[in-house]
């Protein structure tokens, strides 16, 4: 256990460690993505085919509405209680034989696991797919370590050789298609068949083969965690290609980070979320494997197992009444699949491991929202997200209440207040007065001179001054009437809404 | 203050404001409504969706499908669970050298067989996924994962329809594996494709109830 | 039955009003416009200016809580009335308004839902002789859920030939001051619906949000793609004598 004098109040997550922060802000970082092609078309057609697998599974499920509202609720319960959980998942893990480990935040999440590494002398581990070892860094924190951290996850995998950042929950590699994979396997794959064709078939045998001895040979390996069972201990790995077995059932040593927030109270909890992930995550019935364990079984698997619980800033969303329902996401991805923002801008954009509707309400929470400041506004409010998730997390409203604690920081922080604060003040303070309202409307006419390059003939403008500039970019603006319809209904009907 | 207590108070913390703990609404369909045959056809038809090959058998017929299973895939080197039952492999030729893992193999030796023969613990059938537990007749839950090829032998009475009864069935306590047809990865343009880390090709063998049933004591199972 | 017209209709797209307004009186309803209207304050607080949209909503719960029925030409003012006006009182500390603001919230339908749910009206007796493509809008679509009424009130319009929209569900790129903060990818989204319209190849593309048509139509209108974006409100009041 970490000694390390913590605080109480809930904190979050530290800058300069792990991936939750973008250099850029996600308008400046989506314009580079909306300028690559190739890009936009990839995640066009990846995005395409898995909502139409999901919609598919899930239209089979005549209780879908049912499960949904479970697994709210248990997500809900979990969080309300979790303290409680977690006392009694340690409970039940040590029970088992498992060891269970807490983290504040990053670096102590870092920390315990490369000395845990370090403790059984081996200088590798492999990994299995795990945001949360992204979220901490942890590949670059063993490296520094002198670790080497092998990924073994296809996606990962390809993510990893290319030097390259994730781009998706479940599908990493998500923004390149298969022949950018092809070059990239031929590029960093030592004694590959240089005959390599670019059939997905071919490319997943050739990571198969590339990945068998490591596994072999592997003494340590690091996995995430789906689910936890509090009331037995059990820690499950949802995953398709059998690597997460590899390394759940190969290597002596098996270490698995955890947020706090996916320990779930009963084993008859995961029978909704078996039923719910699968269908929205990769658009089928159940994924190849899923592996569930109870501590140390002896005679068959790792012998010794540990668990980290790590907080990272869950705590302070926690916090917030809102925001905390972000807490509920299983990580399923669905949202990033119907968001129209993330289809064209991808997940680069978003700056953090968490891309997508879940990224941009996730991760300023995680952070301080004075850190990811854009990312609640990186989105139309359409509301597709919250139609597919699996755990109706109300993602709009969230995002509405960020942009709101944005407002509020930014006020606080008594910067000058920008000319948007000021447009939206006064916009309201006319706007609470119909006399001052229609007084504006009336002297918005002369907004009619504004458009500097207008088409007469048919009211257009075709370039805005100032800010709303950007509108006019590539769409042209509608001229204000001669007459507003206040001023039609007063003429025709008279001011009190009788017929004249 | 160890990490431990102060995550835990932060987390009394941020939950000071006794958010509500909702009641579970569990109106969702726990049992399905479909007899045994129906079911197994179910399991079959979803099975077979993922590209495994599904074979039905009564339980007399069981060798003699192992063997033509294992003859025309070519497999030579088979290894097989303690408690797998004998006569299964009874007409197996002698070209296939059959081991038994008593937990003692290793890794270096399963890495070089062919095909592993187990029996399951639950099989659902609506989503096509056969349940491995690690008791006798399927054994470590390595010596199904590193061969290419996985013979699965199901048992009727294994077979639940939904995923609620499956899970019912199951003893939190034991390794679990739960597998839906051959290892498969989406990363590629989310296009499915079979056969990555785990077993390339599985054989699901539905076998009508009969002596499979009693290989060992399972009234835990009973709901 | 009091009409919202929504400042945007009232500033910019003051026909749109007029339509409504014609629609509801040929299916008998008494139309009011309480001229002490002004804003729902969607665009605050959608921006996150919440205290500044306090104001708003109380001035809109004013204004329309004597009426036993409020209508509007767009679903997502409809959407804010309905599932925030509540929120930002709450917020502001003001239980009692945020009482009245959900009482008003129920009461205020999206337009095609009031002459569909509340006057059981399908067939409005309009005609408009046209190849229309209809766009959802998200709001109504998800916020509100108004779902197929729209397209039913416009099967029923004489000599309509609707086209099916592919990809109708997808969201358009406005979403209000996204539509200038993130410029670039909300007009990337524009473009593909733009490329959806045009392969309809309808006459006209008809919305019940003069928001999400103003995007659209400005987007069409750069591109003199010569198709015309039609609110709803002006289909259904278009009648043999009278085109809008
Ligand atoms: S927010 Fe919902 S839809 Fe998005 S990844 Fe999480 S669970 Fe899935």
């Amino acid at each position: 256990m970490s000694d390390a004098p913590a605080p109480t109040a809930p904190i979050h997550a530290p800058a300069g460690v792990g991936m939750l922060r973008g250099a850029r802000t996600f308008p400046e970082a989506a314009r580079q993505a909306l300028g690559d092609p190739q890009l936009r078309h990839n995640l066009g057609h990846a995005t395409a085919t898995i909502r139409e697998k999901r919609a598919n599974v899930v239209a089979e499920v005549a209780d879908w509405a049912e499960l949904r509202n479970a697994g709210q609720a248990i997500k809900s319960a979990t969080m309300a209680t979790l303290d409680e959980q977690l006392v009694r998942l340690e409970h039940q893990v040590t029970a088992a034989g498992g060891v269970v480990h807490w983290a504040s935040d990053a670096d102590s999440a870092n920390e315990i696991v490369a000395r845990l590494v370090r403790e059984t002398g081996s200088r590798e581990v492999v990994k299995v797919k795990s945001m949360a070892t992204q979220e901490i860094g942890l590949n670059n924190a063993l490296a520094q370590a002198g670790i080497d951290a092998y990924e073994t996850d296809l996606a990962e995998l390809i993510v990893q050789l290319g030097d390259d950042l994730p781009s998706h929950i479940l599908v990493p590699a998500i923004h390149r298609n298969r022949a950018e994979i092809r070059n990239l396997f031929l590029r960093a794959i030592p004694g590959i068949d240089p005959g390599l064709t670019d059939n997905p078939s071919a490319l997943a045998a050739a990571a198969r083969r590339h990945l068998r001895q490591r596994f072999l040979s592997a003494k340590v390996a690091v996995s995430g965690a789906n689910f936890a069972v509090a009331e037995t201990g059990t820690l499950c790995v949802v995953e398709s290609e059998g690597n997460g077995r590899m390394c759940l059932t190969l290597p002596d040593t098996l270490i698995t980070v955890m947020g706090i927030e996916k320990v779930v109270p009963s084993w008859r909890d995961l029978e909704v979320f078996l039923q719910l992930l699968p269908r929205s995550s990769t658009g089928e019935r159940m994924n190849p494997y899923t592996s569930l364990w109870t501590g140390v079984h002896r005679g068959d698997g790792p012998r010794a197992v540990h668990l980290v619980l790590l907080d990272n800033g869950r705590t302070s969303v926690l916090a917030d009444q809102v925001g905390r329902d972000a807490l509920n996401c299983i990580r399923c991805s669905a949202c990033l699949n119907v968001c129209p923002v993330y289809q064209r801008t991808g997940g680069h954009a978003y700056g953090s491991v968490y891309p997508g509707p879940i990224g941009a309400i996730l991760s300023p929470q995680l952070t301080g929202i004075e850190h990811n400041a854009s990312l609640p506004y990186a989105s139309t409010l359409c509301g597709a997200c919250y139609d597919v998730c699996p755990v109706k997390i109300d993602i709009p409203s969230i995002l509405v209440h960020l942009r709101a604690q944005d407002v509020e920081v930014k006020r606080a922080r008594r910067d000058v207040p920008t000319p948007e604060a000021i447009a939206m003040a006064a916009a309201a303070w006319t706007m609470t007065d119909d006399r001052r309202w229609s007084r504006a409307q009336r002297s918005s006419r002369l907004a009619r001179l504004v458009g500097r390059r207008r088409n007469k003939a048919r009211g257009l403008i075709r370039s805005l001054p100032g800010p709303l500039a950007a509108w006019t970019v590539a769409r042209d603006a509608p001229r204000p009437p001669a007459e507003t319809f206040r001023e039609w209904w007063a003429r025709e009907r008279g001011r009190d809404g009788q017929r004249r | 203050m160890t990490a431990r207590e102060a995550t835990l108070a932060r987390i009394r913390a941020a939950i000071g404001d006794a958010p509500a703990v909702p009641a579970i609404p569990r109106n969702y369909r726990v049992r399905g409504d479909l007899e045994a045959g129906a079911a197994a056809d179910l399991f079959a038809q979803r099975v077979a969706e993922y590209r495994a090959a599904v074979h039905h058998t009564d339980p007399d017929g069981i060798p003699a499908l192992i063997a033509t299973i294992l003859a025309s895939a070519g497999d030579t080197r088979a290894v097989v669970p303690t408690g797998l039952p004998a006569d299964w492999l009874s007409e197996v030729p002698s070209s296939v050298s059959v081991c038994t893992d008593d937990g003692g193999m290793t890794t270096e030796h399963l890495d070089a067989v062919d095909v592993v023969v187990t029996g399951c613990a639950v099989a659902i059938a609506e989503t096509g996924t056969v349940v491995l537990d690690a008791a006798p007749d399927q054994g470590r839950r390595i010596i199904t994962l590193l061969p290419d090829h996985h013979i699965c032998v199901v048992s009727v009475d294994r077979i639940v329809v939904t995923v609620p009864e499956g899970l019912h069935r199951l003893d939190p306590t034991r390794p679990l594996t739960m597998i839906s047809g051959p290892s498969a990865t989406s990363d590629i343009e989310l296009t499915r494709v079979e056969g990555v880390h785990g077993p390339r090709n599985l054989d699901v063998i539905i076998a009508t109830a009969g002596r499979t049933a009693l290989v060992r004591d399972r009234s835990w199972l009973v709901p | 039955m009091a009409l919202f017209v929504t400042c945007l209709v009232d500033t910019l797209f003051p026909d749109v009003g007029r339509a409504t307004v014609a629609v509801l009186e040929r299916l008998g309803c008494e139309v009011v416009f309480p001229v002490e209207q002004t804003c729902c304050g969607q665009a605050h607080i959608n921006t996150g200016y919440h205290r500044d949209a306090v104001g708003l909503v109380q001035k809109f719960v004013t204004t329309f809580e004597d009426f036993e029925a409020i209508v509007a030409p767009s679903g997502s003012c409809i959407g804010s009335i309905r599932h925030q006006h509540s929120m930002i009182a709450e917020k502001a500390g003001d239980g009692e308004l945020a009482a009245r603001a959900r009482a008003v919230g129920a009461r205020a339908f999206e337009l095609s839902e009031y002459l569909v749910d509340q006057l059981g009206i399908t067939d409005v007796g309009a005609a408009y002789p046209h190849t229309v493509a209809y766009h959802p809008t998200c709001h109504s679509l998800r916020a509100l859920g108004v779902g197929a009424k729209p397209l039913t009130l416009l099967r029923s319009v004489r000599g309509l030939q609707l086209i099916e929209l592919p990809n109708g569900d997808q969201c358009c790129g406005f979403g209000g001051t996204f539509a200038v903060k993130s410029a670039d990818t909300s007009v990337a989204m524009l473009t593909d619906k733009m490329a959806d319209v045009l392969s309809t190849g309808a006459e006209v593309c008809a919305a019940s949000d003069s928001s999400c048509l103003m995007h659209i139509g400005g987007g069409l209108s750069r591109l003199q793609a010569g198709v015309r974006t039609v609110h709803l409100a002006e289909i259904l009041a278009a009648t043999e004598d009278a085109a809008p």
